[in-house]
């Protein structure tokens, strides 16, 4: 054999269609689609855009904060405090306005500050003890889920805020989180040729606040993964933290703006939930934290750092959006969702597995 | 001598470093120690490392290299002798104080993320950007090609930057970190035992841009216990041995003989030729190498 072969084969590896399956949120798009196509064409409801609405409004959410932990993921870190994040930002917002009159944007901020003061103090423990986050984290997840049932019944009497539209300005702050864009084009169809798609445009394609946010904070987050000093950061601390400190990358601060990142975007989820249904539970967000992590694997994200994607996760978070709300369309029974759950995380598990793998082996 | 105010072709980047003369002493160590309490990891060590030239430190396992290189990359501070950088006494704190006097180390680990692409770990930690305020992103373009042309100058010839540097060899990645901090204002560069892990041929590529960084008119630390691999390419070369130096010799006062003697340290050297020979053999191969090397 010659170098002129060796070559060749060098060449061949890098063809378009081999770097296109080399991203990780490849393997999450597949199966988007695939979904998609599966209870398009058995459900009924599932493709009408009243059906669409519910399942996008479903999946942002959830994928505002898929995208955050997929970040802190790709940093190499866990935050199992993100779920009850959304509903403590919730309540303080709630009982602040409800219970003691404080005007609703200075409790929307204090909220935002309490928040990414909680996100600080996850990460300064996590690099001062060096602990793994997932402990860390852990603890501080069951403190807010005490606060949240605990203090919440202590300070109103109930486990749940209700009646918030009555708080001066809620309009407000709801036409920011919580209002929802109504389209109802009666003459758009499809037409694709050998065959004609007319939707059923007596009910409207709700497009909720949420979704608009869910696609800002994506695009905002792959910006800064792929274009910017600290996504290159990001993906450093968490591929190979001492060798990111000896090149001089600020490992303590990417680390600690990272899980204030996850708790902002809790912040962010619990305005939108609390404006969109004007109430909020006690125990909101409490055992989504998994739901946030499993999005962000199946998207690509690795269990050990160094590696995945904010698109992917929100392809992530689309699955999910689009399985739990077909399960009902279905109408199979809606416990199937967790063991489908469980499926897509151990596939998406040993697929990233297999790339690094890849990525990692000495040729 | 003749190579005076060299520079180094090709980049339009301004701080690519104009060595000084070749031969000037950049770094000087005079009878330098340290001492962990009571403990003397190292005491009377002198050399010096200069522009142009390469400085091997030989010795075994625990013979006190890595306590030396320590002393010079910032990451403890010696307790005896003197340290002289540009003929100033300085005590180096941290790394980064090594490094703002342009004293570069490359550890074995090389400090690289393997699942990043090369452009990206070239220029980690230091990334170019352009445009201002939130707009300011990472110049892609011009790093991929800085990278791509400044391994090439070291004569490394990637297919794409864009690759995972944990697909390249473990010499391609050694070479890569030995790139990278010649772009950035190395001066001298301590390069920990960049052979050790490295099979024969991969070895020969790393010695090579060895050969090559000296070229550049950089001072180079080049820490072994190899006298093989140090004897091409050194100029001088410093024995170490139970944390004291065994002297600091000029390649011209050295044959590889002389070297490889006195790192294995003569006698013991001796007996364990005649130990092999009873095992083995006097005929075979290795107790004929070994008494070929003993005298």
């Amino acid at each position: 054999m010659t170098t002129a072969t060796l070559d060749d084969e060098r060449i061949a590896r890098t063809s378009t269609l081999t770097k296109l399956l080399k991203r990780p949120e490849i393997g999450a798009l597949v199966a988007a689609i695939v979904i998609f196509a599966f209870f398009a064409l058995t459900t009924d409801a599932f493709a009408t855009p009243s059906g669409s609405s519910t399942w996008l409004r479903g999946a942002s959410t959830i994928g505002i904060m898929a995208v955050a932990v997929a970040l802190l993921m790709i940093g190499g870190e866990f935050d199992l405090s993100a779920g009850a994040m959304t509903g403590f930002t919730g309540l303080v917002v709630g009982v602040l306005t409800r219970e003691y009159g404080v005007n609703i944007w200075a409790a929307i901020l204090v909220s935002l500050g309490l928040a990414l003061l909680i996100g600080a103090i996850n990460g300064v423990l996590v690099m001062r003890t060096g602990l793994p986050s997932f402990i860390v984290t852990l603890g501080t997840f069951f403190v807010l889920q005490g606060i949240d049932l605990a203090g919440t019944k202590a300070l109103t009497g109930q486990v749940a805020i209700q009646g918030m539209t009555q708080v001066p300005f809620y309009d407000q702050a709801k036409r920011v989180f919580g209002s929802a864009l109504e389209v109802q084009p009666h003459w758009f169809n499809l037409n694709l040729g050998f065959m004609r798609l007319d939707f059923d445009w007596s009910r409207p394609l709700t497009i909720n606040a949420s979704v608009f946010w869910w696609v800002g904070v994506t695009a905002l987050a792959t910006w800064v993964l792929l274009r910017t000093r600290t996504g290159n950061w990001i993906f450093s601390v968490g591929g190979a933290q001492t060798a990111s400190r000896q090149i001089g990358v600020p490992v303590f601060k990417t680390k600690v703006g990272l899980f204030m990142t996850t708790a902002g975007a809790g912040w962010l989820v619990g305005m939108l939930l609390i404006f969109t249904t004007s109430t909020v539970q006690s125990n909101t967000g409490v055992g989504q934290e998994f739901i946030y992590i499993i999005c962000a694997v199946v998207g690509g994200c690795l269990m050990t750092g160094g590696y995945g994607s904010a698109i992917g996760a929100a392809f992530g978070a689309l699955i999910y959006g689009m399985v739990s709300q077909g399960i009902v369309y279905a109408g199979w029974d809606n416990n199937w969702l967790k063991a489908f759950l469980g499926v897509m995380l151990l596939g998406a598990v040993l697929l990233n597995e297999w790339v690094r793998k890849r990525a990692e082996t000495a040729k | 001598m003749s190579n005076d105010n060299e520079t180094v072709a090709a980049s339009p980047v301004t701080n690519v470093y104009a060595p000084p003369p070749r031969g000037t002493a950049i770094i000087e160590v005079r009878d330098i120690g340290k001492r962990y309490g009571n403990i003397i990891a190292l005491s009377d060590v002198s050399t010096s490392v200069r522009a142009g030239e390469v400085t091997c430190v030989l010795g075994d396992n625990g013979a006190g290299k890595s306590t030396f290189i320590k002393i010079l990359a910032g990451a403890h501070e010696h307790t005896d002798g003197q340290l002289l950088i540009d003929g100033e006494d300085h005590t180096l704190s941290s790394p980064r104080a090594a490094l703002e006097l342009g004293i570069a180390t490359v550890y074995q680990d090389l400090a690289v993320v393997p699942l990043m692409p090369v452009w990206r770990n070239f220029f980690l930690g230091s990334e170019i950007t352009k445009g201002a305020g939130p707009l300011k992103k990472l110049d892609i373009d011009f790093m991929k090609r800085t990278t791509k042309s400044e391994l090439s100058a070291m004569g490394i010839d990637l297919r794409d930057v864009e690759q995972p540097i944990g697909t390249l060899s473990g010499g391609e990645r050694q070479c890569v970190a030995i790139a990278r901090a010649v772009y950035f204002g190395a001066r001298v560069l301590i390069l920990d035992e960049p052979t050790a892990a490295l099979g024969v041929k991969q070895s020969g590529v790393v010695l090579k841009y060895i050969a090559k960084a000296r070229e550049r008119g950089l001072g180079v630390v080049f820490i072994t216990h190899n006298p093989h691999h140090a004897y091409p390419v050194g100029d001088r070369f410093m024995l170490l041995r139970r944390g004291k130096s065994m002297g600091d010799f000029p390649k011209a006062d050295l044959t590889l003989e002389d070297l490889t003697a006195m790192m294995a340290g003569g006698e013991e050297l001796e007996s364990l030729a005649h130990e092999l020979a009873e095992t083995m053999g006097a005929d075979s191969a290795i107790a004929q190498e070994l008494k070929a090397d003993v005298t």
